[in-house]
């Protein structure tokens, strides 16, 4: 009994090596004069996670493989050690060969980040508590249940894994004796470090491989013992920032009026790239400038660079609940691709009218259409800007100079040319 | 912040998801990218004390359930192909009963289904998504006004009750711009939120005479704390099925069913024969039915839950007193209605269901005047 185990008789199988991880563990923290609340240890799933009602320290016992993520949450969150009053945490992550193999993705990436955390991997070269069945660490030529006639493939390289995705402390000890010196070591490093212990499980390995000695097959395995040391770099710390409110924004002042009494739908529709959303957005607070309720609602295909981009805008002099557009008033084509998405939408039309852009084949449709050179008139890139300022000043739905000031005003507005529009 | 002068803008509901979950105190966003909710992340982005971008969603929810250890009031945002990955590790938050915050934003599915198109389909999901069926308290968005009042109440729920809890919404709640006047909203006050101060020992999951046990961040320097994923006791030491394990597993049940607050819109009108019950974005859809059908001289009255799950009793007890109730939602199912009625819907309850595009006020109304 000491001062970091309420109980002494550690829930293992009779020679298992687990044993020699926890009092290791243990004379590591003495070593380092830590206290009990000092240390956070994160248990995975796996026999070595039943430990946690013999450790006087924080314990958290997780899900299988997540137990260095939810460690690295938990680092992440701590105070610093000068808040706290006490130098440092330790955070201790406690995981099996299982985990390692199933979570081996969050254990490179608290190695890249640089967690400060410490990363004790029980290697028993099999999945012990769910009967024996081969991990990713277990070593080519192991006897498993599933593999009596030896495991056929290559074990994972954890340290070199770690040290190579930037990990400044990584080590490998044949888990017998004492080891408490490297794993204090580890404890010790700035950031993230990890340490592999290499153990046969009493229960599976040592029954399926009756003639194996953990010294010699570690040597047979390739699993090396050493300690590896990458290049030191500061602990990863989220920093917390002072941040301005989202809702600084400017009030879109009324300056202008409407003649719209009801509702009015229309659809801008080009392609990516061309500014449709944008264009359709300075719409849209025009029309608030204007007096009126706006929507804009936007639909893409997911690559956001090619394709069609079309816009929804629904302007009205009420609130507007519904912001879908079943029937648009309005359509306005600036592209080949906005005409394609659009025309089974624009064949539907009965009534309304269809703007299209000159370079276009006038499609199907009960729309009047108006044709005009957009694309040739303002480029590609501002061919949606000048659409919509035509439908405006051809409708007076909201007045031209209300969206050419909107434009203006805009983060875009010095990059457009707008004179002679 | 009501003010006096009329501030109108453009504004999407992500914006003001986001500004309400800091002002109601959640400190730290952790986020994967994923349409329709990465502009939740970039505004968390912008605007968290702590933002975090994670490799994945389920390293997302474990850093979410560290940080929430810690003592933090950790956010993220996803949609089903992310969610899907949480979900694991939700359930061990559920169980570790760490308070958090988890955006749903709904798209098209099954799987990637369309990322760029709404849809109203998770909402089964989550009546299951805990393992032996425990509810997890889930609240649903329909209006710009929701995306500043709902995530508070969510936060405040997440703490109050020691859990994660979902919060509702969809690609065209969190993605359409719309004309809003941001003097409307009120103030929001930060979560209330108190950690245990008692004598030794702390036990982590002893809820004394109350159903939530008090709050202690792992790695404090006075008491012990134990957290466990796995069945366990009031200490938090890990048990088969002991009587004190199986009856704090159950206070999980006890504590979401009694102490989820329950909100909810209910406009009834006098004489009116049909009840419309809607949620999310097709919520915008029946305002403007019900607004058209009253105009016509048609009286109908509008439910519009937003306390989802657990499902509150008194959705049942209002359309109890329909003779007709309509049912819209926009998912193939109709899922509310099957979390109302199971499989049998009764004949007096009709649903209006759409997917790949919003229903239209049109279609309820017809319904309605059927």
């Amino acid at each position: 009994m000491n001062g970091f185990l309420v109980k002494p008789e550690l829930p293992y199988c009779k020679g298992c090596g687990h044993h020699l991880i926890v009092r290791n563990t243990v004379k590591a923290l003495e070593a380092l004069n830590a206290s009990p609340l000092d240390v956070v240890l994160v248990t995975d799933i796996g026999c070595h996670g039943i430990v946690d009602g013999n450790f006087a320290t924080h314990t958290v016992h997780g899900l299988h493989g997540r137990s260095v993520a939810l460690a690295a949450g938990i680092t992440m969150g701590l105070p610093p050690a000068g808040e706290r009053g006490t130098p440092r945490p330790y955070v201790i992550v406690y995981i099996g060969d299982g985990g390692a193999t199933i979570g081996l993705q969050h254990i490179l990436e608290a190695a890249r980040m640089n967690v400060d955390l410490t990363v004790v991997v029980h290697n028993n070269m099999l999945y012990g508590m769910t009967g024996g069945q081969p991990s990713g660490l277990t070593p080519t030529g192991f006897r498993t249940v599933l593999t009596p006639q030896g495991y056929p493939l290559p074990h994972h390289d954890l340290p070199r894994l770690v040290l190579d995705a930037g990990a400044p402390f990584a080590a490998r000890v044949v888990g017998l004796g004492d080891f408490s010196d490297v794993l204090r070591r580890a404890l010790e490093a700035e950031g993230f470090s990890l340490v592999e212990v290499l153990e046969i499980c009493v229960s599976y390995g040592v029954k399926m491989n009756p003639d194996l000695r953990l010294k010699e097959l570690a040597q047979e395995a390739g699993y090396e013992p050493g300690i590896w040391e990458g290049p030191a770099r500061p602990a990863f710390r989220p920093s917390r920032r002072e941040t301005a409110s989202l809702l600084d924004m400017p009030a879109v002042l009324r300056k202008y009026s409407s003649p719209l009494e009801g509702r009015m739908a229309l659809i801008l529709a080009g392609s990516a790239g061309e500014g449709v959303q944008q264009a359709a957005e300075l719409l849209a607070q025009a029309a608030i400038a204007a007096g009126l309720h706006a929507t804009k609602k936007g639909s893409y295909p997911v690559t956001v660079g090619v394709g069609f981009s079309t816009a929804e805008i629904v302007l009205s002099r009420d609130p507007i609940f519904y912001h879908g557009v079943p029937q648009p008033d309005a359509m306005v084509v600036t592209s080949a691709d906005g005409l394609a998405n659009q025309r089974e939408r624009i064949r539907r039309m009965a009534g309304g009218v269809l703007w299209l852009d000159a370079s276009l084949p006038v499609p199907e449709t009960g729309a009047e259409v108006r044709v005009a050179d957009f694309r040739g008139r303002a480029g590609a890139r501002n061919a949606a800007l000048y659409a919509l300022l035509t439908l405006l000043r051809e409708t007076g739905v909201v007045p031209p100079e209300a969206f050419l000031e909107t434009v203006r005003e805009s983060p875009i507005g010095r990059h457009v040319d707008l004179s002679g529009w | 912040m009501k003010a006096t002068q009329p501030h109108p803008v453009l504004i999407d509901g992500s914006r003001l998801i986001t500004e309400a979950c800091i002002r109601a105190g959640a400190d730290a966003y952790v986020g994967y990218p994923i349409t329709p909710a990465s502009l939740i992340f970039f505004y968390a982005s912008r605007r968290f004390p702590i933002a975090l971008p994670a490799p994945d969603e389920i390293t997302a929810l474990q850093w979410m359930a560290g940080l929430s250890a810690a003592g933090h009031l950790p956010v993220s945002a996803t949609s089903f192909p992310g969610f899907a990955l949480m979900v694991e590790s939700i359930n061990m938050a559920y169980m570790m009963e760490l308070p958090m915050l988890v955006i749903l934003v709904q798209r098209l599915g099954p799987a990637t289904g369309t990322a760029t198109a709404g849809a109203q389909g998770d909402l089964l999901l989550l009546n299951g998504l805990i393992s032996g069926g425990y509810p997890l308290p889930a609240f649903c968005i329909s209006d710009l006004e929701d995306c500043w009042l709902l995530p508070p109440v969510a936060l405040q729920t997440a703490v109050d009750l020691r859990t994660p809890v979902v919060l509702l919404t969809s690609k065209e709640m969190v993605m359409t711009q719309e004309s809003f006047d941001l003097a409307r909203l009120a103030e929001i006050a930060p979560v209330r939120r108190t950690v245990y101060d008692g004598p030794g020992p702390y036990g982590t999951y002893d809820a004394g005479d109350g159903l939530v046990p008090p709050f202690l961040p792992v790695g404090n320097d006075r008491h012990q704390v134990r957290l466990n994923a796995s069945t366990h006791d009031r200490c938090g030491i890990i048990q088969h099925t002991s009587d004190e394990a199986m009856a704090n597993t159950r206070r999980l049940q006890a504590k979401v069913e009694a102490r989820t607050p329950v909100l909810y819109h209910l406009d009834e009108q006098k004489g009116a024969q049909t009840l419309v019950v809607t949620w999310d974005i097709t919520a915008g859809a029946a305002r403007e039915a019900v607004a058209a059908l009253r105009a016509q001289g048609v009286p109908v009255s509008l439910l519009i839950p937003r306390t989802l799950l657990p499902l509150p009793a008194i959705y049942l007890e209002a359309i109890d007193r329909y003779p007709r109730v309509v049912i819209a939602e926009e998912n193939h199912q109709g899922q509310l209605a099957h979390l109302l009625f199971g499989r049998r819907i009764p004949p007096n309850v009709r649903t209006v269901t759409a997917i790949g595009r919003m229903i239209q006020p049109d279609e309820i109304a017809r319904e309605v005047a059927r």
